[in-house]
């Protein structure tokens, strides 16, 4: 088992309160095992990301435990982080093709990230332009300017530099959201390969896009409200969803062909809680046809059957 | 309604202006009443300078926009200018730029009241925003008197669609309106798209998100470098896809029950028919061949 989370819960400080953005997320993920990670904007998928690799002032861990590798990850510890931080695991940022620095070229900037992250940058240039190659970037890249580069080659150059130092985990935030169908395509194909030639052990791939993520990735973990409502095989996600909130959630996606005459697709009425002061029980429970009297208590996320996951009162 | 006739937009680019691009390569469609045109593409392509040109943003640099019958560049004054928004309105990709943070979200509908009905009493003016908002299904207790931080992108698209009925429009510009929404709110504003069209509105739908462009569109057109590659009924564009580049477009859209690998070993196992694509006689005309009725297929760029 790559990652074990265990009951996390991380909030962020404000003004006017705890934000529970993870409240209670337990889940596991395989050796070779790529977890697309998805729900609603706000449901706390940026959040889980950085948990795992770095907690910036306002976040605070309050409670719950991960293990990578076996090996306990001390989230709250900022000192103890840095060595796991690149080396074991690793984070592409969602925006992280718009951070990059406009007045540094990329191999410039490849240079100054290793020695930044205490590795030799000569001990990794033979595997960075073979991976460059491999994504199918020319070595002419790492004498260009960021702007000079279009998104898909911007996003496949984050891709290279993230995964430089083979960590086990990878998390991609929001990488191929940005890019139109053939280049989305093409990054998405490149992350599995990566994953299949051993450059990084696993990976969660955080989107918005169901119909992408069914593409690539081995399971889905869904969220809801800072809490997971359902994880299982992608088939079975997209197949046969079990919890309410992933059924209604499949069912919102026109599929390619369909047209709103053949049948009119339904979104899901209501919002998300406010995660300030979150209702008790069920986070769903107010958008729920399904919701009764029990919701009001929280459902316990239960392995209903081998490897599928649901968190709902009628599913378990 | 709405025609443009051989439309081109060259940018000067580079340092001194001394460089050239064209954006938009002889582009020429119409939109009518109660339709739905997409006009899809990826990022580049020049979906949204042809968007711009018809708001009257930008002017092409050769042919015609002809909205009504009128070549809309010689809409001069600011009159007949007003008159001209007042049936065409755009609506763009980040709902949260159109509004300004220190305002109350429904001040846009002020303004338009104070540009165009200044004589409307409240009384009246409050009955034309609840029922525009009816329109869009907003609950106005949900978005009247609130900060646009208070509400969610779908929300404030669709406040943006309110203020546009608001006006007499015949004509809706919508730029990627959907690529920043939730999956659950996006099919919500398609719909509120089909209601439109309904009332008789055309709508020109700019997406790289092929999946969605079928969901409301009568009409599709396919952008390449500016140019037209493919143009047809929305149904025909998707199941009979004429020109290569459609044809890979749409083998790259992720499907929901169909892997990548799935769509490649059919089509490699029926291989589409080739046809004939027409030849540019410049670098500048970019004609098109009517394959069968209203599909046409476009030049090749590689
Ligand atoms: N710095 C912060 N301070 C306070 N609350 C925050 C902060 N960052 C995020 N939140 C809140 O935490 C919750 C989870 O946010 P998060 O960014 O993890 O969502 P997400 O699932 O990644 O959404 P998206 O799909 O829009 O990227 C939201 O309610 C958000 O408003
Ligand atoms: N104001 C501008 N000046 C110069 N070039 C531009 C300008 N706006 C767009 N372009 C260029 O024109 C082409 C088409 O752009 P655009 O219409 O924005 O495409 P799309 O909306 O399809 O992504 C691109 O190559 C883009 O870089
Ligand atoms: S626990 Fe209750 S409210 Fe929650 S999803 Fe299940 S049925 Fe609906
Ligand atoms: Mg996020
Ligand atoms: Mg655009």
């Amino acid at each position: 088992m790559t990652l074990r989370v265990n009951d996390l819960k991380v909030y962020y400080q404000t003004l006017r309160g705890d934000v529970h953005a993870l409240d209670g997320v337990t889940f596991d993920l395989a050796d070779g095992e790529i977890m697309g990670l998805a729900g609603e904007s706000g449901c706390g998928k940026t959040t889980l990301g950085k948990s795992l690799i770095r907690l910036d002032s306002r976040m605070k861990h309050v409670g719950g435990t991960i293990e990578l590798d076996g090996k306990n990850v001390p989230i709250a510890d900022e000192k103890a982080m840095v060595p796991l931080r690149y080396h074991e695991i690793s984070l592409i940022p969602q925006y992280a093709m718009s951070a990059l620095n406009p007045t540094r070229k990329i191999g410039r900037m490849i240079k100054d990230l290793m020695k930044a992250r205490g590795v030799d940058p000569a001990s990794i240039e033979d595997e960075l332009h073979r991976r460059l190659e491999l994504v199918g970037l020319e070595q002419d890249v790492l004498n260009r300017f960021p702007i000079e580069l279009s998104g898909g080659m911007k996003q496949r150059v984050v891709m290279v530099i993230s995964t430089l130092l083979n960590p086990s985990l990878l998390i991609a935030d929001e990488v191929t959201s940005a890019l139109d169908v053939s280049t989305q395509r093409a990054v998405a194909e490149s992350m599995v390969e990566f994953r299949d030639r051993g450059f990084v052990k696993s990976m969660v791939f955080v989107t918005h896009d169901l119909s992408l993520v069914y593409q690539m990735a081995d399971t889905i973990m869904v969220m809801y409200a800072g809490h997971v409502v359902e994880k299982a095989s992608a088939k079975t996600i997209v197949n046969e969803p079990k919890h309410p909130y992933t059924q209604m959630l499949i069912s919102a996606l026109p599929e390619v062909g369909s047209t709103e005459e053949q049948g009119r697709l339904e979104g899901i009425p209501g919002k998300p809680p406010g995660l300030l002061d979150p209702p008790t029980g069920c986070r769903f429970k107010d958008r729920c046809p399904l919701a009764f009297s029990k919701c009001s208590e929280r459902p316990p996320l239960v392995e209903i059957e081998p490897g599928h996951w649901a968190a709902c009162w009628k599913t378990g | 309604m709405l025609e443009l006739k051989n439309v081109h937009k060259v940018y000067r680019v580079g340092a001194f202006g001394g460089g050239r691009k064209r954006a938009v390569r002889d582009v020429s469609l119409t939109v009518e009443p109660g339709e739905v045109v997409s006009l899809i593409g990826e990022s580049g392509s020049g979906k949204s300078t042809l968007g711009k040109m018809v708001l009257g943003l930008f002017r092409p640099t050769e042919g015609q926009i002809l909205f009504e019958g009128t070549d809309i560049t010689t809409i001069k004054g600011h009159a007949a200018r007003k008159e001209y928004y007042r049936h065409v309105q755009g609506v763009f990709q980040d709902p949260f730029s159109s509004f300004n943070p220190i305002f109350k979200a429904d001040r846009v509908f002020e303004m338009i009241r104070s540009t165009y009905y200044p004589g409307v009493s409240d009384a009246d003016w409050k009955d034309r925003v609840l029922d525009a908002l009816g329109t869009v299904r907003l609950d106005p207790d949900n978005v009247l008197n609130k900060y646009p931080h208070q509400l969610s992108g779908g929300q404030l698209q669709r406040v943006l669609i309110a203020r546009a009925l608001l006006l007499d429009i015949k004509l809706l510009v919508a730029d990627e309106i959907i690529s920043m929404l939730d999956a659950s709110t996006r099919i919500d504003v398609l719909n509120l798209l089909s209601d439109l069209k309904e009332r008789g509105l055309g709508i020109l739908f700019v997406t790289h998100d092929l999946s969605l462009g079928n969901y409301v569109s009568d009409k599709s057109v396919i952008l390449r470098k500016g140019a037209i590659a493919e143009m047809g009924p929305t149904a025909r564009v998707f199941e009979n896809p004429l020109h290569p580049y459609s044809r890979h477009l749409l083998s790259c859209v992720p499907q929901l029950h169909r892997t990548w690998a799935e769509v490649d070993a059919e089509l490699a196992a029926n291989p589409p028919e080739d046809v004939e694509l027409p030849v540019a006689p410049d670098e500048e005309s970019a004609p098109l061949v009517e394959v069968e009725e209203g599909h046409f297929v476009g030049i090749n760029q590689g």
